[in-house]
């Protein structure tokens, strides 16, 4: 048994090595920085610039990413519980073809896409137009914060809710048709039965779908570049235009105090579990 | 539900999901598109050529990514595969923290760390390098491919495991003729996800690609940013065509009985 114990530490130590070398060295010495003066030395002055500078964005970038978990959540469910409860074969079947397509498409694809489609006279105020729902005159772009959260649901929503269906089809089905019998209705089944269930694997796949959107850069840039926009544009700002290494990673420092939070979440199940 | 009640979600549906794909193929055939007019004006091939002309940019880059997420996938299962089977079947003191080390890339905003690597690449000249960049892919990417094939193995049945060793099979040989054959779709998923988040990724590529390594995302921003828009929604199409493959694929690899595994 020693043995066994020791070849696992043995195979898994080049993987783990590549991240310590790779992050979490980088992560310390950003985290360092972020503390010192130009000289060196301890100082606050990189956070208070950056409080100064950039307030209004640290808020944007926290409802920003807020709402759009919250909003990719609310709809991962909602696929995910029509594929497992609808009893339409081929609406299911529909859906199913449908809600994957934006799955593996890249950020910088996605704010591409967004970019000429969200426009004040992109092809979505144009379709209106032509439909008849909207006049000329009453289109409104999307290309701000609005848009960006547009482009995070679109994009991560796919990613989700195929953790989630996935998750829900491999549940035990007899208590599923047992509730049926008794006559609860398709919502009560999913929100009593199905997704307490699935409630681990939903939080796994909405920390990484946070984090990710944390830390896009494109998105921004391509959606709304002005401010109010995302602390990601601002801390390339700082690097690309000043070489201001103390101020980005003070605004660094900030979005990393942010994911604390989740991963005490994933701490919390791993615990419980074990 | 009335069958109009359900035409209209799955219409409405339809548009949000497929709107945006289908306005990028739009322009991407588009010549000439400007308001007021809601569709092209004319459509023709010129921005095609402009794209696919030998040795231009978008050639290159397309070369430039592809190696750099073969490089990528080659580097990580390297990594992730007795990684995962170690977590999957093995004894390990502090599992949960392994598995969580993994997570870290993904779980910190790496945006920051990206440009403190890229401070640091700096002394080991690996800066506008193709290592630098795979480098920076690989430990990205390592969180998918250690957790879908611990999942993989884990979901490989371990009585079958057991009858190869009591037949006399090594350790071994077990692992390469049971274990590893048994979970080679889940392996295959979790290299279809490095590859995809390689080819994808754009960040990291941002900050220690420069100036030298440009792969296509970055090709693509630049052009996107410039306004040229037919040129940013072809390269665009590009990087869409191996996306929509996996995807449509994906299910074939990644069965429910390995999900319902990930990061467990």
């Amino acid at each position: 048994m020693q043995d066994r114990g020791r070849l696992g530490v043995f195979l898994v130590a080049p993987a783990l090595a590549a991240v310590l070398v790779l992050f979490v060295y980088p992560l310390g010495y950003s985290l360092v920085t972020a503390f010192q003066a130009k000289g060196g030395g301890f100082t606050l002055g990189n956070f208070a610039k950056a409080f100064e500078f950039y307030s209004v964005d640290i808020g944007f970038t926290l409802v920003i990413i807020g709402v759009s978990t919250l909003l990719i959540a609310l709809a991962s469910i909602a696929i995910g519980g029509y594929l497992v409860l609808g009893e339409n074969p081929w609406a299911v079947a529909l859906l199913r073809w449908l809600y994957r397509w934006p799955l593996f498409i890249p950020f910088v694809v996605a704010a591409q896409c967004m970019r000429t489609f969200l426009a004040k006279n992109g092809l979505m105020n144009n379709t209106f137009v032509a439909l008849g729902i909207l006049e000329v005159d009453q289109t409104i772009g999307f290309l701000d914060w609005r848009g960006i959260i547009i482009t995070f649901v679109w994009k991560q929503t796919p990613f989700v809710a195929l953790l989630v269906a996935g998750a829900m089809a491999s549940l035990d089905r007899s208590t599923i048709e047992a509730a049926r019998n008794l006559g609860a209705s398709r919502l009560r089944i999913l929100l009593e039965i199905l997704v307490p269930q699935v409630m681990p694997t939903l939080m796994v796949g909405l920390i990484l779908s946070f984090v990710t959107m944390m830390s896009v850069l494109s998105v921004p840039l391509m959606i709304s570049g002005e401010s109010p926009t995302m602390m990601t544009v601002d801390m390339a700002f700082r690097i690309n235009n000043y070489g201001d290494y103390g101020t980005a990673n003070a605004l660094g420092f900030i979005s990393y105090l942010l994911t604390p939070a989740c991963a005490w979440v994933y701490l919390k199940r791993a615990v419980r579990r074990s | 539900m009335t069958w109009i009640g359900r035409g209209l979600i799955f219409g409405l549906l339809a548009f949000v999901v497929l709107g945006p794909l289908a306005n990028l193929v739009l322009w991407a055939a588009a010549e000439q598109w400007y308001f007021p007019h809601k569709l092209p004006l004319t459509y023709g091939t010129k921005f095609w050529e402009q794209v696919f002309k030998p040795r231009g940019d978008a050639l290159t880059s397309l070369v430039t990514s592809t190696w750099i997420a073969l490089a990528t996938v080659a580097a990580s299962l390297a990594l992730a595969v007795p990684a995962g089977y170690a977590l999957a079947r093995l004894k390990l003191p502090w599992r949960t923290a392994i598995l969580l080390a993994f997570l870290l890339p993904q779980a910190f905003p790496s945006l920051a760390v990206y440009i403190n690597i890229a401070r640091l690449f700096y002394d080991f000249r690996l800066n506008g390098t193709m290592t630098g960049v795979i480098m920076v892919h690989t430990v990205h990417g390592l969180v998918f491919a250690v957790w879908i094939t611990a999942a993989a193995f884990a979901a490989v049945d371990r009585d079958l495991e057991l009858a190869a060793r009591n037949l006399g099979a090594s350790g071994l040989r077990t692992f390469l003729t049971v274990s590893l054959p048994l979970a080679a779709p889940g392996i295959m998923a979790s290299a279809i996800f490095v590859f995809l988040e390689s080819l994808d990724e754009f960040t990291g590529t941002f900050f220690v690609g420069v100036p030298d390594v440009i792969t296509l995302p970055l090709l693509m921003f630049t052009a996107s940013i410039a306004g040229n828009y037919q040129i940013a929604a072809i390269t665009a199409l590009i990087l869409l065509v191996p996306s929509v493959v996996f995807m449509l694929v994906i299910e074939r690899f990644l069965k429910a009985d390995v999900l319902s595994k990930v990061g467990a």
